[in-house]
């Protein structure tokens, strides 16, 4: 499983990389690859304001549906528009052009988020 | 559950291919090799191989077989003649399904069910407890190795290891005969809409088998296939699954499948008269078809389903539909049924989402 080091990782298998303008949200190689392949993707809307631990997305295989979690609070900046299109991107470039949203976090507030190899520890256990 | 979980025979095949396993109804199963859609695909196009060992087998030998069978199960076990299959139900009192399984008359008194995992104990405690002679019905799960062969190609590929001169069975039908030289039990039919077979063995020679046929597939695109690919190849042929699409809860007429219900013979049998009256009158429910549409939330199962507004029922079973490219799904509704090709919407995540009422074949065959 690819889990590049520089991310930040949620136990609920998002991924979060920390940008000069807020962070972008997506899933990881190892969720894309539990899920099988996306066939349907809901994002949430540009400016809603979102908990961390709160349901704001929906990915989609055959098989299931699966609840995206924010993995911080904080605000809703953007979506990824090339996914209704093509949601396979999810799973060929899970870190790249496969993200599903930005996020402004609220400052000040301490999220508890995983290294890359605590995150892989959670995959092994 | 509760149970201790069961281990497939084809156990070691499946680690070899690098499958991922679930437990199902009590079963540890692959549920994915090389990917659903790959899977799907496979088996509509050329072949796929299914591990099917949790499927139970409950034999029906010796005097009174055929009366007892008679007197449980709605479609008539004597208009099998030997050799020959049907689909049926065991009903209950109130003609709720209990089990939905194919039987298969091997001789005049001698018959075979191929029952669903989850329901195996009850349907032997449901079998027996009418029994003067409770002995009638045998077979613990487990007892064998099971596979079905499945897709255009599974003919071509079953033939290879038969023996010399032999023909695979008609549709329907059900033989003894040797693959490699291994005694196994064959019959045509399955659960994806495509022509196939299923295959029992002993338990030792299942994995045998099972590699025999993947190797003899292998010029022909056969890939083996979990569960994932089996749910969705036959939701898009319209074949229900039990537990959610029947229940006892749910007779067959409401399931859209009286066609099974034979009220031609004279006796009697659990929840016989109220499957009659609904033949006759109408159930209070019916089971329809639906169809989404392209890059809209597919439907799945418990979503509920509305006409004009109103809540009519819910979905029992649906999926993204891998052949089609929009969503599939069977509802159970209360009556009188919409149209093929009324609007209909059901309800994603708070959020209603358009759809049609279809023929619940959602596949058209060449």
């Amino acid at each position: 499983m690819n889990t590049p080091t520089d991310l930040l990782y949620a136990k609920t298998h998002e991924w979060l990389r920390q940008g000069k303008e807020g962070s972008t949200v997506g899933i990881t190689d190892y969720a894309q690859s539990a899920l099988g392949d996306v066939v349907f993707v809901e994002l949430p809307k540009s400016g809603r304001k979102v908990t961390a631990g709160e349901v704001v997305a929906t990915v989609e295989s055959v098989k299931a549906a699966s609840d995206i979690y924010a993995p911080v609070s904080g605000e809703i900046t953007e979506t990824n528009p090339t996914l209704s299109a093509d949601p396979g991107l999810i799973n060929r470039e899970p870190y790249a052009s496969g993200w599903l949203f930005r996020i402004q976090a609220d400052a000040g507030k301490n999220h508890a988020l995983l290294s890359a190899s605590d995150y892989s520890a959670t995959l092994s256990s | 559950m509760d149970t201790p979980i069961s281990s497939s025979p084809l156990a070691a095949c499946h680690a070899e291919l690098g499958a991922r396993m679930i437990n199902f109804g009590g079963w540890n199963l692959p549920v994915e090799y090389s990917g659903l859609l790959l899977e799907h695909q496979a088996t509509r196009q050329a072949a796929g191989l299914f591990d099917i060992s949790h499927m139970g087998q409950i034999r029906a030998q010796g005097a009174g077989a055929l009366a007892a069978l008679e007197s449980l199960l709605t479609n008539d076990p004597a208009k099998l003649r030997m050799g020959e299959g049907h689909y049926t139900f065991l009903t209950n009192d109130q003609g709720g399904v209990i089990d939905d399984l194919l039987l298969y008359r091997l001789g005049p008194e001698d018959f075979l069910l191929v029952v669903n995992a989850s329901r195996h104990q009850e349907d032997l405690r449901v079998l027996r407890k009418a029994q003067n002679n409770p002995a009638l019905f045998q077979g613990d799960p487990g007892t064998k190795a099971g596979m079905a062969l499945q897709g255009p190609r599974a003919e071509v590929i079953l033939s290879q290891l038969l023996p010399a001169g032999e023909t695979c069975p008609l549709r329907n039908t059900i033989i003894e005969s040797q693959l490699l030289g291994i005694p196994s039990t064959i019959a045509r039919t399955g659960y994806t809409g495509e022509d196939g077979f299923e295959i029992f063995t002993s338990l030792e020679d299942g994995p045998k088998v099972w590699r025999a046929l993947l190797e003899k597939g292998k010029p022909m695109g056969i890939l083996p296939c979990g569960l994932g690919a089996r749910d969705s190849l036959r939701l898009e042929a319209g074949l229900p699954l039990n537990g959610q699409d029947l229940s006892p809860e749910i007779s067959p007429i409401e399931a859209g499948l009286g066609f099974f219900v034979d009220l031609s013979r004279p006796r009697p049998f659990p929840g016989r008269a109220q499957l009659e009256q609904a033949k006759k009158n109408g159930a209070r429910r019916t089971t329809i078809g639906l169809v989404g549409q392209p890059k809209q939330a597919p439907p799945r199962h418990g979503y509920p389903v509305f006409l004009s507004g109103k809540q009519i029922g819910e979905i029992t079973s649906g999926v993204p539909s891998p052949t089609l490219g929009y969503g599939v799904a069977l509802a159970l509704i209360t009556t009188p049924a919409p149209a093929c090709g009324q609007d209909l919407e059901f309800e994603v995540r708070g959020r209603r989402v358009p759809a049609k009422v279809s023929p619940r074949k959602f596949l058209l065959k060449k």
